[in-house]
């Protein structure tokens, strides 16, 4: 039986009395590289969100290997979605990186030539190391969600968290990115990745949660990624709506 | 006096030497931090800081009698406070936007100011002549004290600025990663939060509530134009903003007395200006340059199409062709002719044309990205 790496219990997060996420039990075993779909405003990035706790729930718990998530920071790589900074900040791709450096360093200590060096590491396996010193507003988008999916990389973690790292992004960066996703799985990593292109699932990810504010299913994709929970999950048959 | 004079007199005039600084001061404290403020796109909370700042002004003198600098700036400093956090609490609590609660907070606490103000002025207490100078400024009544006070909260809002840089630079970027990290966001995000409004209580006395924050934006707007570094760009608005309190002085000292708020704002405006139209990367000179550029470089390119899709259907593909075949539909004139003879992509013979080797190759890759 595989560890379990992460594991929730009763999460549920509501804005202004709307719940967004209503009493989700979720155990993900270690080493999966696993999707989560649903609809738009079934709660995807919440549920991101609410584990790392940059949203408040009003009930729930998460653990992280066995203990409590606060106590397992250092396990655990983000990488947020793309527009939810602005990219016209004064810095460069390589500082960027750095800062997921920052974690490990803790106040006040700053990153010395051994953060640098694992940065531009970092920056080489996402093929953006002749970017380096580029300006991030100059970059394109896939580019810039090279230099996410690069500073989570740099934070070394056994368990990463990624809302939407495919939107607007080209073919290209995408085979790079989930190539890249595919490495850390190999190497026993955990990855989680809200995700909204179903036809590619069966193809990138090994497990899936549906999710509609409800959990409505997790498991292997080869067990459960099938038309009753794609219904369940969306409302309609989505093959038949697709081939109409 | 003229500005000449005044230059000359900074030096050996206690009271012209002991404003300047403290304008000067003031301008790269408010540099440095109305960069956090413009790059966290809370341009605005300052505005309604020093607006908030009022009241506290007011009850202060009215609990207290006196006219003490350091008392009515604690006034200041507690109603400025109170601002910021009911316009904290109004957006995290309520449905309203930022823009909302900022401009309702201004308006209250201003109101409310206005109102004392105007109820102090008709005690009849001797004291009470002079308080209006915070709505305006009045660098001339800066003291060897008040500047003293200045210098030490910019010294340690120096030592914080470089002991959390990397705090401060990351919440800046990405507030929620930031979390994700460990880091506790609330306690770096109220640190910035409280030098800003120290450093907007500070300048009360000299620029006044109104003007109080084109201090904090003028010089931080300026300075990004002309880098892409946080670091310099900080650096670059406290230049920027103690510049404009020397200027501002300089000038509203040597004529006439003009208000020297205004004045000092002012400064920064022509700083922001000159930085809007100038800076090589952002400015909208270069920019329209580089436009034009661009189009002549397209238009070239465009004829060069042209001959490249005639010169291929050709055997060989330096064949000569009629220039009347061009036609300035094709971006064709004679001065981009020239110019394409002068990049040796074509050849001119007498009424004709031909494009070499080098054309044809340069035409072959025009539209392949690197």
């Amino acid at each position: 039986m595989k560890k379990i790496a992460i594991r929730v219990d009763d999460l549920t997060v509501a804005y202004n009395y709307k719940p967004v996420l209503w009493d989700i039990d979720l155990t993900v075993p270690e080493g999966v590289l696993m999707a989560i779909v649903g609809p738009n405003g079934a709660g995807k990035s919440t549920l991101i969100k609410a584990i790392l706790g940059i949203i408040d729930p009003i009930a729930g718990s998460v653990s992280i290997y066995d203990k409590p998530y606060s106590k397992q920071r250092k396990l655990v790589a983000y990488v947020p979605q793309k527009g939810s900074v602005d990219w016209d900040f004064p810095t460069t791709a390589l500082d960027v990186v750095m800062m997921g450096t920052y974690g490990q360093l803790g106040w006040i200590k700053r990153p010395g030539q051994k953060e640098k060096k694992a940065s531009l590491e970092a920056l080489e396996k996402v093929g953006m190391l002749p970017f380096k010193n580029r300006q991030i507003s100059q970059l394109s988008g896939g580019q810039q969600q090279r230099v996410f999916l690069a500073r989570a990389l740099v934070q070394n973690a056994s368990i990463y968290f990624m809302d939407e790292p495919f939107q607007g992004v080209d073919a290209t960066t995408e085979i790079a990115i989930i190539n890249i996703l595919k490495e850390l799985r190999k190497a026993g990593k955990t990855v989680i990745v809200v995700h909204h292109d179903l036809q590619t699932v069966p193809e990138y990810f090994d497990w899936v949660t549906f999710l509609n504010v409800k959990k409505i299913a997790t498991g292997p994709v080869k067990d459960i990624f099938n038309d009753d929970n794609l219904t369940k999950t969306y409302g309609i048959n989505y093959k038949v709506a697709v081939n109409q | 006096m003229e500005i000449k004079e005044y230059f000359s007199l900074v030096f050996s005039d206690y009271t012209l030497r002991t404003i300047t600084l403290g304008t000067a001061i003031l301008g790269a404290i408010c540099g440095m931090l109305g960069s956090f403020a413009v790059l966290r796109k809370q341009s605005l909370l300052g505005d309604a800081i020093s607006h908030a700042a009022l009241p506290g002004i007011a009850l202060a003198f009215i609990i207290t009698g006196t006219k003490d600098t350091n008392l009515l700036l604690i006034g200041a400093l507690v109603s400025g406070l109170i601002g910021t956090f009911w316009i904290r609490g109004m957006i995290t609590k309520t449905h309203l936007k930022s823009d909302t609660a900022l401009g309702l907070i201004l308006s209250l606490f201003f109101g409310f100011g206005m109102l004392l103000l105007t109820y102090i002025q008709k005690q009849p207490n001797a004291n009470q002549a002079g308080l209006d100078k915070y709505l305006f400024g009045q660098a001339a009544t800066l003291i060897e004290k008040d500047v003293t006070l200045m210098a030490i909260v910019t010294g340690i809002c120096l030592v914080v600025l470089l002991l959390f840089w990397k705090e401060f630079k990351i919440l800046l970027f990405d507030a929620d990663y930031t979390k994700t990290l460990g880091f506790n966001t609330r306690f770096i995000d109220i640190l910035i939060t409280f030098f800003i409004v120290l450093a907007i209580v500070l300048g009360l006395q000299t620029v006044g509530v109104v003007l109080m924050s084109a201090m904090l934006l003028a010089p931080a707007a300026a300075a990004r134009q002309w880098t892409n570094k946080l670091s310099v760009m900080i650096v670059l608005a406290a230049i920027f903003g103690a510049f404009s309190g020397v200027f501002g002085t300089a000038i509203s000292a040597s004529q006439n007395n003009l208000s020297t708020g205004p004045v000092i704002v002012l400064v920064a405006a022509v700083f922001v200006l000159f930085s809007f139209i100038f800076s090589p990367g952002r400015g909208i000179l270069f920019k329209q340059i580089r436009f034009w550029q661009n189009r002549r470089d397209l238009k070239l390119q465009k004829t060069l199409q042209f001959m490249f899709d005639i010169a291929k259907t050709h055997e060989d593909i330096s064949h000569p062709h009629a220039i009347k075949i061009l036609n300035n539909f094709q971006g064709f004139t004679r001065g981009s002719l020239k110019k394409m003879e002068e990049k040796n992509w074509v050849e001119v013979k007498g009424q004709k044309w031909s494009l070499t080797q080098d054309g044809y190759s340069a035409a072959k890759n025009l539209y392949t990205q690197e």
